[in-house]
């Protein structure tokens, strides 16, 4: 049976991550190609990294970065942030990522979604969404969410998904950093929509949180981030409290 | 031992190159039929379309070569897909060294299929020491049928062939490269096969 993902996610900048660690018996806190071994080993079913560098230079960082975790990863990961063209995609590819995600790009130039999908395939591009439940309408928020548009996030991920997205990345700005769970009715209703898998983001403090969207939100995969990183949730104590739940996931 | 992975400039291969490199082997990624035929090992990799990686197969010459090679040959994914006789995806003509074909999975259930699912009915010295139930990471939405050259079995919605085998020929439908520890147990025992 086909198991659900659990997916911690790396916040890079300059090519080291971001967000402070404890986990003590690192040597370089800092240094994600460990972290992402780590995590590899404790049973990450996938993970993403988020790269929150602004320039060309730092791109090529990245570039570096996803080399270096290819060579020590043995499994599937995606790497995102302010990816804009064909040429940066097939430079993360080559250096060995699984997938890319692409965000404000594609809302500004829906084609990038066809482009990419027909260049490398649907299998490696996921459009990552951020929303925000604006007078009880989703709206699509771009630049992590700074800035808001006018575009629905159901009619957005229909799109998105007729343009050749394998999968769909989807983050609730509202739920987003405060640890109360996910945003479960708005991905159930996506997840019932589309016949591609959806990715659960924003919201995770507990094990049961994960539960629900798996349950009430039917995700296909749960991304979290500081659960993660802080130990507040270890991946093995997870994955087997989800299993005890009935839940089919990788042990 | 001298492995060969054949380069049609069929999407990212370097995960698989350094999936072996951590077993202690350097692969040679090329598309000379010399090379292939002198290589212990010739692994055909594939992402992407059917239609598409076919046309890239003929462009290099290499419809002909392919079935000829005489060495262990692992086709993993699409590589795998391609090694049957006629794929649904962009109605494409495959090399016909399996013969079975490749349909799209029930337009029901979610597609892509991403993640990772268990292997079942091991019946291959390519599984030696991996236990029924063991899971592999799979991301595709065109799949072979369970027959006749089936090494190993899936379920989603139906259950289906996620590896095959025909004389010197594999295939897995899971990425052995991605797929953590006992993905590389796969790899490794195909290094080890007896020829």
């Amino acid at each position: 049976m086909l198991t659900k993902r659990i997916i911690p996610c790396l916040d890079i900048k300059d090519g080291r991550t971001v967000k402070g660690i404890n986990f003590k018996d690192l040597a370089d806190a800092g240094d994600p190609v460990e972290l992402a071994e780590r995590y590899a080993r404790e049973g990450a079913d996938e993970l993403v990294f988020l790269d929150i560098s602004a320039t060309e230079e730092k791109r090529r960082t990245l570039a570096e970065l996803v080399y270096h975790v290819a060579e020590k990863v043995n499994i599937p990961f995606t790497v995102g942030g302010g990816i804009s063209s064909v040429e940066d995609v097939g430079m993360l590819l080559r250096a060995g990522a699984d997938k890319i995600s692409v965000n404000s790009a594609a809302v500004k130039r829906p084609e990038l979604i066809n482009e990419l999908a027909s260049r490398f395939g649907s299998q490696c591009v996921v459009v990552a969404i951020d929303a925000k439940n604006v007078d009880g309408k989703w709206l699509v928020h771009l630049v992590g969410g700074k800035v808001a548009t006018e575009v629905d996030l159901f009619e957005w991920a229909l799109e998105v998904q007729e343009r050749g997205a394998g999968e769909i990345l989807f983050t609730s700005m509202d739920h987003d950093g405060t640890k109360n769970g996910f945003a479960n009715e708005a991905l159930s209703k996506l997840s019932d929509m589309l016949h591609i898998p959806v990715i659960a983001s924003g919201g995770a403090g507990t094990k049961e949180h994960f539960k629900d969207t798996f349950k009430e939100g039917k995700a296909d995969a749960a991304l979290a981030a500081s659960v993660f990183h802080y130990g507040e949730i270890p991946i093995p104590e997870l994955k087997t409290y989800l299993k005890n739940e009935q839940i089919p996931i990788r042990i | 031992m001298k492995v060969s992975i054949i380069d049609y400039g069929a999407g990212n291969i370097q995960s698989l190159i350094f999936a072996f490199n951590r077993l202690g082997v350097h692969p040679v990624v090329t598309d000379h039929p010399k090379l292939l035929a002198e290589a212990d090992r010739v692994i055909f990799p594939g992402v992407g379309e059917a239609g598409s990686a076919m046309a890239k197969l003929r462009q290099h010459g290499l419809e002909e070569v392919i079935p000829q090679l005489k060495q262990p040959v692992l086709g993993i994914c699409l590589g795998m897909q391609l090694m049957c006789a006629y794929s649904e995806e962009g109605d494409t003509r495959g090399l016909g060294i399996f013969d079975c074909e490749v349909k799209h999975f029930d337009r029901k259930l979610k597609v892509p299929q991403i993640g990772w699912n268990t292997i079942t009915n091991l019946k291959s010295p390519l599984f030696k020491g991996i236990e029924e139930n063991s899971y592999m990471y799979l991301v595709h939405s065109y799949y072979v049928a369970n027959n006749p050259h089936s090494i190993a079995t899936t379920k989603y919605g139906e259950t289906y062939a996620s590896a095959l085998h025909r004389n010197n020929f594999y295939g897995t439908q899971f990425h052995p490269e991605k797929s953590g520890e006992i993905g590389a147990k796969v790899l490794e025992n195909f290094l080890n096969l007896k020829d």
